[in-house]
């Protein structure tokens, strides 16, 4: 047995291998949690942890795919390593959202995702550090600091969901969940060079997620290969009783693998809104390239515009931060979370200081502005007008898919490569800039996801983003993993020492 | 100032001002579980022993639609001949409370899933009502000597929000509305109505302007009515306080107020421009209220006769006058009560009788005893013992009553008593004139008396014939025999 290193191994063959007995849960367990304590100094990507409270809590699981392997029953992630972003609750752990405020709160219950990742035998081995509640685009508004770019450690690891892309980056674990309200997931990955799907609005429950933007946030799985994102995916999507905007549509388990094995009959569309200003030019060549791979898979590849998507940004950053300003009003100290101490406070003080004290600058600067475009006299002009559009921008995508027979849009993941710390964290506009090409799929809801198609010349990886009409994550997974096939692999960051 | 001096001064100034009001009424409905989780809504919980993390507002949870609260909610609808929207939106109103635990309360805003109804006044008045829309209550704060606490049980029991047109008129019909509203629901089989539980709070808007003006005058609120006399006083402190503003050429201004039950008066809770701003938006966790046609059909298949036309039918087919009908209706165990009763003894009994009986002496015992419903002690069959012994000739009025006394007070079957006591009604000829026939030989000259025509004495002779009857002979047979033993002894003389 010792003769397997698990981390060579896809999730899927983990899996099978400890199905069949050929590795144990448990030394999987042991290999991973070291992993993760060597390498964490590094990139910073798991938060609240702690080796030893995680190996015991792990006693139950590892027993419990013990019992399943003599049942002979079969489980999908038996014994497969995953992390789980800040902001998602398992129950008996802290859930802070990355946030000062929630960081004594511990989670009494387990969110639905987390509960079917259980069921299929998944071992927890730890929680991820984000941007606090899922607001920002580079790990850098964490209260527990930065992550970073596994590939060049000055760099970001891409927000919010940094800690669980640079995780999957590392090789720290096979897969991690992330969410996703306008990028969170895709950003991160095409930044550290991993596969990241944010699913149709509504395909993954979103119970046990701390809400941002209600309307627009989703689960979705990262991992380092389709394959392992698909198997990930499957276990995670499904209907809820506990979540009445999850769909009532059962999913069927994804096939990857085309028929024809190449892409002939696919019609691919570039956005032409998506190719100017603002576009990286060592960007813009990897997604040519990766076109003309394409092409010669037997894919059609034409150019469409969608004029209303110019107005996602401040679209999104009304409907996502009014959402917000209502969903993080329960953070007041009252219930949970860390009350302010300080002496003599009456109700009205308590609760600003908590606020005051709790909440980070970039927390505080999105509650005021949502807080402000929902006041009186100031929602028709900006929440009302803002849904309005969206609904404008969404009937512009669907139309793409439904009337121009487009099967798949493409677009770079992000205008650049990751960028440095401390570069955009004080010009709040180019730091939003950076989700400009993300924000479109939440706004509609329909599913999209990032895969590497390549590194610029320091050696940063470059995100492709390939969106889908709603529900056809599979169609996107089919044409990401034929992509894959012709693909030079991303190999190991320089920064992961090749025996640990 | 006294509730009777109020009401002294109130009726004068009702010939200058016309009072405006409408209710607002909070109906807690009785679901087995809360509006958004499975959490159990009954009353009388330990503290926070009916939460769950939903209710909670723990960090990640959703709310999930009971729809057994929209089922109710079309009941209501339904009742008040209302219109129902086909699609309608939760919206989310914020503010920060300690009991309010998601820092917002789910109500309905803007596109209310009732709207347009009505309700008859026993005038024949009617009042519009405005809308009905669903929400989800808070919890209760509970403040102690060092701390405040919260309890959250109530925090998400779906309450129903009735909104009144500016239509009632004075606080009597205020209180009329109210208790219309009250019998509905109650009918409806929907709340429990109980307004000292607080499963009915009412918030009244006040204005009044000077008769034949057209013009609404500027309106206060008065929250939290927690009694029917209460809404009543506080309406009629409000109407004075108002006038006597005007009176002396003073604005009234738009005010919050709280009634204070022990003074009687009102007091400002805050100003307009104090009034807070909730931030209302459609709630993203909820989709759309979906009710169609075939849904608000099977809705109405489940509805039993309401109280307007439990009322019509009882002057309709029992011959009841409108308002023994209306007053046997104003609550539907004693409209109940009524039918189990006169179900049992019809035909002996007319229903007319029923209803007096019910109507007077029953609800007297019924109020003075603070008898609760169903009823336990005077059951619908004992009470149709009763009825049935007096129609049947077996009681006479007066000994129905002294044995409706004693059902009252000890609980025991009408014909329990009846025979125990030996009280039934002698209705035997011969035994009567035995005793008819001692009395007049033994009151010779009261009946000479009689016969110069002193009618007057013919009431002493059969009072003496009752007396040595302890009350038992049938009264109309002592007459007749007595008459006839007169007759006989004027004769033989």
């Amino acid at each position: 047995m010792a003769a397997i290193d698990p981390t060579t191994l896809k999730a899927s063959e983990l899996a099978a291998a400890v199905n069949r007995g050929e590795l144990r849960a448990g030394s999987v367990a042991d290999h991973y949690l070291n992993r993760v304590e060597t390498l964490h100094p590094l990139f910073n990507c798991h938060i609240h942890w702690d080796k030893a409270e995680v190996r015991n809590e792990l006693e139950k699981q590892i027993d419990a795919i013990e019992v399943a392997r003599y049942a002979k029953k079969y489980l999908p992630l038996a014994g497969v390593p995953i992390s789980i972003k800040d902001n998602i609750m398992v129950e008996g752990q802290i859930a802070a959202c990355a946030s000062r405020l929630l960081a004594p709160h511990r989670a009494a219950y387990d969110a639905t995702v987390i509960q079917k990742l259980k069921a299929a035998g998944a071992l927890l081995i730890g929680r991820t550090n984000m941007d606090e509640f899922a607001m920002g685009s580079s790990n850098e508004n964490s209260a527990f600091g930065p992550v970073h770019n596994p590939w060049n450690r000055r760099h970001v690891a891409g927000g919010s969901s940094g800690g669980s892309a640079a995780a999957v980056a590392g090789s720290l674990v096979p897969l991690a969940l992330g969410s996703d309200t306008g990028g969170s997931i895709r950003q991160p990955a095409s930044f550290c060079g991993v596969y990241g799907l944010k699913p149709t609005y509504g395909r993954v429950s979103r119970y046990g997620l701390v809400a941002f933007g209600s309307s627009l946030d989703q689960i979705g799985p990262l991992a380092r290969n389709v394959e392992d994102l698909a198997l990930l995916y499957d276990v995670l999507a499904g209907p809820d009783g506990r979540d009445s905007t999850a769909s009532q549509r059962v999913p069927l388990p994804t096939q990857l693998a085309l028929p024809s094995g190449n892409l002939k009959g696919l019609r691919v569309a570039t956005i032409r809104e998506f190719m100017g200003e603002g576009l990286d030019s060592e960007v813009r060549k990897s997604l040519e390239s990766a076109l003309e791979t394409m092409r010669q898979l037997g894919a059609e590849t034409v150019e469409v515009s969608l004029p209303h998507l110019a107005a996602s940004i401040p679209v999104y950053y009304i409907l996502a931060t009014a959402e917000a300003s209502s969903n993080l009003a329960r953070f007041d100290g009252v219930r949970y979370g860390a009350r302010s101490q300080k002496p003599g406070l009456n109700l009205k003080e308590m609760y600003l200081q908590t606020r005051s004290e709790g909440f980070g600058r970039e927390v505080k600067q999105r509650i005021m502005l949502g807080t402000y475009v929902l006041s009186a006299g100031y929602y028709d002009a900006y929440y009302n007008r803002a849904a309005r559009m969206r609904e404008v921008i969404k009937r512009e995508m669907e139309g793409v898919f439904e009337k121009e027979g487009v099967h798949v849009l493409v677009s770079p993941t992000a205008p650049t490569t990751a960028f440095e710390l401390g570069q955009k964290t004080q010009d709040s506009l180019s730091m939003y800039l950076s989700d400009v090409y993300t924000l479109a799929a939440n706004l509609a809801g329909i599913p999209a996801m990032s895969q590497p198609m390549g590194k610029d010349s320091k050696g940063l990886p470059i995100g492709l983003q390939l969106m889908g009409p709603s529900f056809a994550e599979e169609r996107l997974l089919q044409v990401a993993y034929q992509f894959e096939r012709h693909q030079p692999p991303m190999g190991v960051p320089d920064l992961i020492p090749s025996q640990l | 100032m006294s509730d009777h001096e109020n009401q002294e001064q109130f009726e004068g100034l009702l010939s200058r001002y016309e009072p405006v009001i409408g209710l607002e009424v909070h109906c807690q409905l009785k679901t087995e579980s809360k509006l958004f989780c499975s959490c159990k809504t009954q009353f009388g919980a330990l503290a926070n022993q009916n939460t769950c993390p939903v209710c909670l507002g723990l960090p990640g949870v959703l709310p999930f639609l009971n729809h057994q609260v929209v089922d109710y909610a079309i009941r209501m609808a339904i009742a008040i001949g209302a219109t129902v929207r086909e699609k309608s939106v939760f919206a989310r109103k914020q503010y920060f409370y300690p009991d309010l635990p998601k820092g917002y309360q789910i109500t309905q805003y803007d596109l209310p899933y009732c709207e347009n109804g009505h309700l008859a006044l026993n005038s024949g008045r009617v009042i519009p009502i405005e809308r009905i829309h669903m929400e989800e209550d808070a919890g209760k704060s509970i403040h102690g000597d060092n701390a405040s606490y919260v309890d959250l049980n109530r925090a998400g029991i779906p309450l129903l929000e009735i909104v009144s047109a500016p239509a009632l008129r004075s606080p009597l019909e205020a209180h009329e509305y109210l208790r219309k509203l009250r019998a509905i629901v109650r009918y409806l089989d929907i709340s429990d109505g109980n307004m000292e539980e607080g499963s009915i709070r009412c918030d009244a808007n006040v204005s009044i302007r000077r008769r034949g003006v057209k013009e609404l005058g500027v309106r206060t609120e008065i929250k939290n009515l927690n009694s029917f006399k209460n809404v009543e006083r506080a309406i009629t402190y409000e109407i004075i306080r108002q006038a006597d503003l005007l009176d002396s050429g003073t604005a009234v201004k738009q005010v919050t107020l709280l009634f204070d039950a022990a003074s009687g008066r009102t007091q400002v809770m805050r100003s307009k421009e104090d009034s807070p701003d909730y931030r209302y938006f459609p709630d993203p966790d909820l989709g759309l209220v979906q009710i169609d046609q075939a849904r608000l059909e099977a809705v109405r298949a489940t509805l039993t006769e309401l109280p307007v036309q439990k009322a019509k039918r009882f002057h309709e087919v029992f011959g009841l006058t409108d308002a023994d009908a209306l007053q046997l209706t104003d609550e539907k165990e004693l409209a109940l009560f009524f039918e189990d009763v006169l179900s049992r003894v019809s035909p002996i009994v007319p229903a007319k009788i029923v209803a007096n009986w019910i109507l007077t002496e029953y609800l007297r015992e019924h109020n003075n005893r603070q008898w609760t419903w169903p009823a336990t002690i005077v059951t619908p069959e004992s009470f149709a013992q009763l009825l049935r012994a007096l129609c049947e000739g077996t009681l006479s009025g007066k000994m129905a009553k002294m044995v409706f006394d004693e059902m009252a007070s000890t609980g025991a079957n009408a014909s329990e008593i009846i025979k125990l006591r030996g009280l039934l009604q002698i209705n035997d000829a011969d035994e009567i004139r035995a005793v008819v026939a001692q009395v007049v030989r033994e009151h010779a000259d009261q009946v000479a008396l009689y016969l110069t025509g002193k009618q007057k004495v013919f009431g002493f002779l059969v009072g003496q014939v009752l007396r040595l009857s302890q009350g038992r002979f049938n009264p109309g047979m002592v007459n007749d025999c007595l008459k006839e033993a007169i007759h006989e002894s004027s004769a033989k003389n």
